[in-house]
């Protein structure tokens, strides 16, 4: 039967990589290319990489590091931010992207979705929301790299984004990512139920033990690992690394 | 000295990874939607991702099914479908009207699937069982997976065409060979050494 996944997300700003706590002061972990080839070593599932400053800048996506990236990978392999128009997506594909994970522009311009959808497959768009559980325990959704609240429901704008051709939602806790405390179960959970395409649970991955939990408890039918796969322990040093996979497989059971 | 193995261009997805993959194990490659060029040919490689209709319109449009019909089986050199490109070998699919190259009997069929929990497409990594032996699969690394991503899946009518199966709910045909056609329903260039081993094989034939 299918493996779950298991996805390090990498954050890129342009062509440095950096990993954030919960979306704040990204530390510099490195150069993009000596890592993939680490995770290259390693053979992991797939890999993710998110621009995180791209939308908000207004820039373009680093398509010279993206090149170089799918001449190392011989994985899968998806890309998001500041992707806003057509040919932008077409050039990722062409670089080796078979993915395209879509925020902020899904917000402006809903159709965009059923535009990728449409024309490279629903396999290959991913569309992502950051959310953020408020202060009376309701989540809020987030655009521009979480500086920007819009008003949506987070199960409403889950299920439009499926309903508009999405192929996978990307879930991501505003409140757990970069923190190793734990995904946000409960809205993975929300997410998984409302929709019937794939859900990838991202944000708050500390141990082995965090992800049979989303999994399991959160239904979620991916992973996403950020801190975990850069850092040596919570508030240590840079180490790339992936989980051990007999233990992975033992609990993904 | 291995063969120039020629990826065939018809404009559905992406060959760039293919190649750099050929690349990586050190196989010389080329990407050619050129009728001359095919024509020439000693080892083909027919890729793909999207819709069957899609492609065999666009197979048709380049004028292309002559030269691959003839390449395939009057001259009978080796030729590997991979995921889309492997459903296109069988005679048709329930995704599209159109018939496909029919080079084996088979056909492509939807996921029936009895669970409903299971999601389509069927897209991840999964592992491959082997049920006859053939070339391409010799010498895998243990526990063999690779990375799908589809929604139909192709069914043999003879079952010695089988090299592997699949499971996703029901039991499907993951890798099959009828003489020189060969069809790998993953991504063998993403699907790191197993994916290498299935392309070093394939260029060794």
């Amino acid at each position: 039967m299918l493996k779950t996944r298991v996805i390090p997300c990498l954050q890129l700003i342009g062509e440095s990589l950096v990993k954030t706590v919960k979306f704040k002061n990204p530390a510099y972990i490195g150069d993009p290319i000596n890592t993939v080839r680490i995770f290259n070593e390693l053979e992991v599932d797939e890999l993710c990489f998110l621009d995180i400053r791209a939308s908000e800048e207004g820039r373009e996506p680093p398509f010279e590091i993206l090149q170089q990236i799918s001449n190392e990978c011989f994985m899968p392999l998806s890309y998001g931010g500041g992707v806003k128009d057509f040919e932008t997506a077409k050039k990722i594909f062409s670089i080796g992207f078979e993915k395209i994970v879509i925020n902020t522009q899904a917000f402006h311009q809903l159709d965009f979705i059923t535009q990728l959808s449409t024309h490279f497959g629903a396999q290959a768009v991913v569309a992502s929301i950051d959310a953020k559980k408020n202060f009376f325990g309701k989540y809020s959704v987030f655009i521009n790299d979480g500086t920007q609240k819009i008003d949506l429901d987070v199960v409403e704008w889950a299920k439009k984004l499926e309903q508009a051709g999405a192929g996978e939602i990307l879930i991501t806790s505003m409140d757990r990512e970069g923190t190793w405390s734990g995904f946000d179960i409960e809205l993975t959970k929300k997410i998984s139920q409302a929709v019937g395409v794939p859900v990838i649970a991202n944000g708050g991955a500390g141990s082995v033990g965090d992800i049979e939990e989303v999994v399991k408890k959160g239904e979620a039918s991916a992973v996403c690992l950020g801190s975990m796969v850069v850092f040596q322990q919570k508030g240590m040093g840079v180490l790339v690394s992936f989980p051990d996979k007999k233990k992975l497989r033992e609990v993904l059971k | 000295m291995n063969d120039v193995i020629t990826i065939i261009d018809y404009g559905m997805g992406n060959l760039g990874s293919i190649q750099n993959m050929f690349k990586r194990i050190k196989v010389e490659s080329e990407i050619t939607g050129d009728i001359e060029k095919i024509k020439r040919s000693t080892k083909i490689l027919l890729p793909g991702v999207g819709a069957f209709d899609a492609a065999m319109e666009r197979i048709a449009e380049k004028g292309l099914k002559e030269v691959l019909d003839k390449k395939a089986l009057e001259e009978k050199i080796p030729v590997m479908g991979i995921c889309l490109g492997m459903q296109l070998l069988t005679r048709s699919s329930e995704e599209g009207k159109l018939p496909g190259l029919g080079w084996l009997q088979a056909d492509t069929l939807k996921f029936n699937l009895p669970n409903p929990s299971l999601k389509i497409p069927h897209m991840g990594w999964n592992y491959v069982h082997g049920k006859n032996p053939g070339l391409l699969i010799e010498n895998l690394p243990a526990d063999p997976q690779f990375y799908f991503v589809h929604s139909y899946h192709v069914q043999c009518h003879n079952p010695n065409d089988v090299l592997t199966t699949t499971q996703y709910g029901i039991e499907f045909h993951s890798i099959i060979q009828h003489q020189n056609i060969y069809g790998a329903q993953f991504h063998p260039e993403k699907s790191h050494k197993f994916g290498m081993k299935i392309f070093e094989n394939f260029a060794r034939l």
